[in-house]
């Protein structure tokens, strides 16, 4: 299973990259894998304030639909527009392309609190 | 409980399969993406292990007279080596399941129910054999492959002596295949690709699978999980018992009239035959996401006014059209195809519009 070792995740399976005061969230490679194919990732919280382990959007497989928690306190800035009308990338490149939404952190102390890949293979068990 | 095992269960875990708990057995969900599975079906050809079907052999001078007072079709109409789709209704105007009859001979038939329901199936036909019909339960002797898709007929002659391009649809032959004797080669499935649908013995699953997946192999073959099953059975507007049709739906509802034949006597054929004389208040339909937006089972179907008129009961991105599809059941006023209906989606109202099935045309 691929963890990068720069990133940071959560028991909800996403990963998030900090750059400075912002971080791009997306869902690990175990969770895409788990799903199967993305068909549709709905994000209505763009530009709005989000608190930790708030819902932000829900990605739809062709099976399931999981819900999306924010993994800081922040402001949505962007949703990845890619995934509009290429769901898909979220199973083809995970940790890249696939991004999910670009936000600001609110409290970097909730920075601390995330998962190391270490910790999170242990989450999922691998 | 603990989850029972198909006969090739190490098969597809060794195929890749990533398994899943259904109806009481570990099924292969997926085995690469539903996606491509599906697409190899409606292209080329794929093969399914169903084996946690049941099926029930029903036998003696007694056998139709009890497969007609449990079923709603007319068995009467069969012929030999004809297969006919069916249900059970219960005696409150609901289905106990849905099922398939195969007649073997005038006094022999075999039943095939959906695996979720076969305890319950069983002791429901049981208790209408008052007159003594030979009833055997062979669900857990015998395997069950689809093998589905425009090359199915191609990939599987080379395997059996029977003319598989002449078989019409619910025909059924039973021969040598893959050189195993009596197999039952069923023109049956549930994917609207074409294709058949293959019963054998346990022990002979392994080899009639490898056989398969070997004449197939030219034409791409791939083994299709319950994930891919399902979007192609709803592409189809084919109902899946649980979802669809269950104790509570009416066959008149789901309009399964087609196979509800009053001119012989079932289980609540009376109360059915005045609920078709009233009208049913609601119906099963398909319809068409115009917003973008998949609906699922349970999502509340509303007016454009948002009051409820009704619910999904199967929903999915279709595949084949690029968008979401789904089956409900709506008060009668909607239920005309090109109404305009919305489907509630986290709290969102999103229109849809309702379509003739099936969704996708051969």
């Amino acid at each position: 299973m691929n963890l990068p070792e720069n990133l940071k995740y959560t028991k909800d399976h996403e990963w998030i990259r900090v750059e400075g005061d912002i971080a791009y969230v997306g869902i690990t490679d175990f969770a895409q894998s788990e799903l199967g194919d993305i068909v549709y990732v709905d994000i209505d919280t763009v530009d709005k304030q989000v608190a930790q382990n708030d819902v932000f959007g829900t990605v739809e497989a062709v099976k399931t639909v999981s819900d999306l928690f924010s993994p800081l306190s922040g402001t949505v800035l962007e949703f990845n527009e890619k995934l509009e009308s290429s769901p898909e990338l979220v199973n083809s490149d995970a940790y890249g392309d696939g991004w999910i939404i670009r936000m600001s952190i609110d409290n970097t102390a909730e920075i601390d609190e995330l998962l190391s890949a270490d910790d999170y293979r242990e989450v999922i068990g691998q | 409980m603990e989850l029972k095992k198909i006969a090739l269960n190490d098969v597809h875990e060794a195929l890749g399969a990533k398994m899943v708990p259904f109806a009481g057995y570990n099924m292969p969900v997926r085995y690469s993406s539903d996606i491509e599975e599906h697409n190899a079906v409606r292209n080329a050809v794929g093969i399914f292990d169903v084996s946690h079907m049941g099926e029930f052999m029903v036998r003696g001078p007694q056998a139709l007279d009890l497969i007609q007072r449990v079923t709603s079709n007319d068995a009467a109409k069969l012929a030999d080596n004809k297969v006919q789709y069916s249900c059970l209704p219960n005696e409150e105007g609901g289905i106990v399941d849905d099922l398939l009859v195969y007649r073997l001979s005038a006094e022999e038939y075999m039943l095939v129910v959906n695996a979720s329901n076969i305890d319950k199936d069983w002791n429901w036909i049981s208790k209408y054999n008052t007159a003594g019909a030979e009833l055997e339960n062979i669900s857990d002797e015998l395997s069950l492959f689809a093998v589905q898709g425009p090359k199915a007929a191609e990939i599987l002659q080379p395997l059996t002596s029977i003319d598989l391009a002449s078989m019409a649809y619910y025909t059924f032959a039973k021969g040598p295949f893959a050189g195993v004797a009596d197999v039952i080669v069923s023109a049956t499935g549930y994917t609207g690709a074409g294709g058949f649908e293959i019963y054998v013995k346990n022990e002979d699953a392994g080899k009639v699978f490898n056989a398969i997946m070997e004449a197939g192999k030219a034409a791409g073959i791939k083994p299709i999980g319950l994930g891919a099953r399902d979007t192609l059975r709803l592409e189809m507007g084919f109902c899946l018992y649980g979802n669809d049709i269950n104790d509570d739906t009416s066959p008149l509802e789901a309009g399964l009239g087609w196979i509800t034949k009053f001119d012989k006597d079932f289980t609540n054929a009376g109360k059915l035959k005045a609920q078709k004389e009233a009208g049913v208040n609601r119906k099963l339909i398909g319809f068409e996401m115009v917003d973008r937006a998949i609906p699922r089972a349970h999502y509340e179907i509303v007016d454009a006014e948002g009051a409820k008129i009704g619910e999904v009961t199967s929903g999915t991105q279709s595949p084949t059209l690029g968008k979401g599809i789904g089956l409900g059941y709506v008060t009668t006023a909607y239920s005309k195809p090109g109404s305009e209906i919305f489907v509630r989606v986290r709290n969102k109202d999103m229109k849809a519009r309702v379509v003739k099935l099936p969704f996708v045309k051969k």
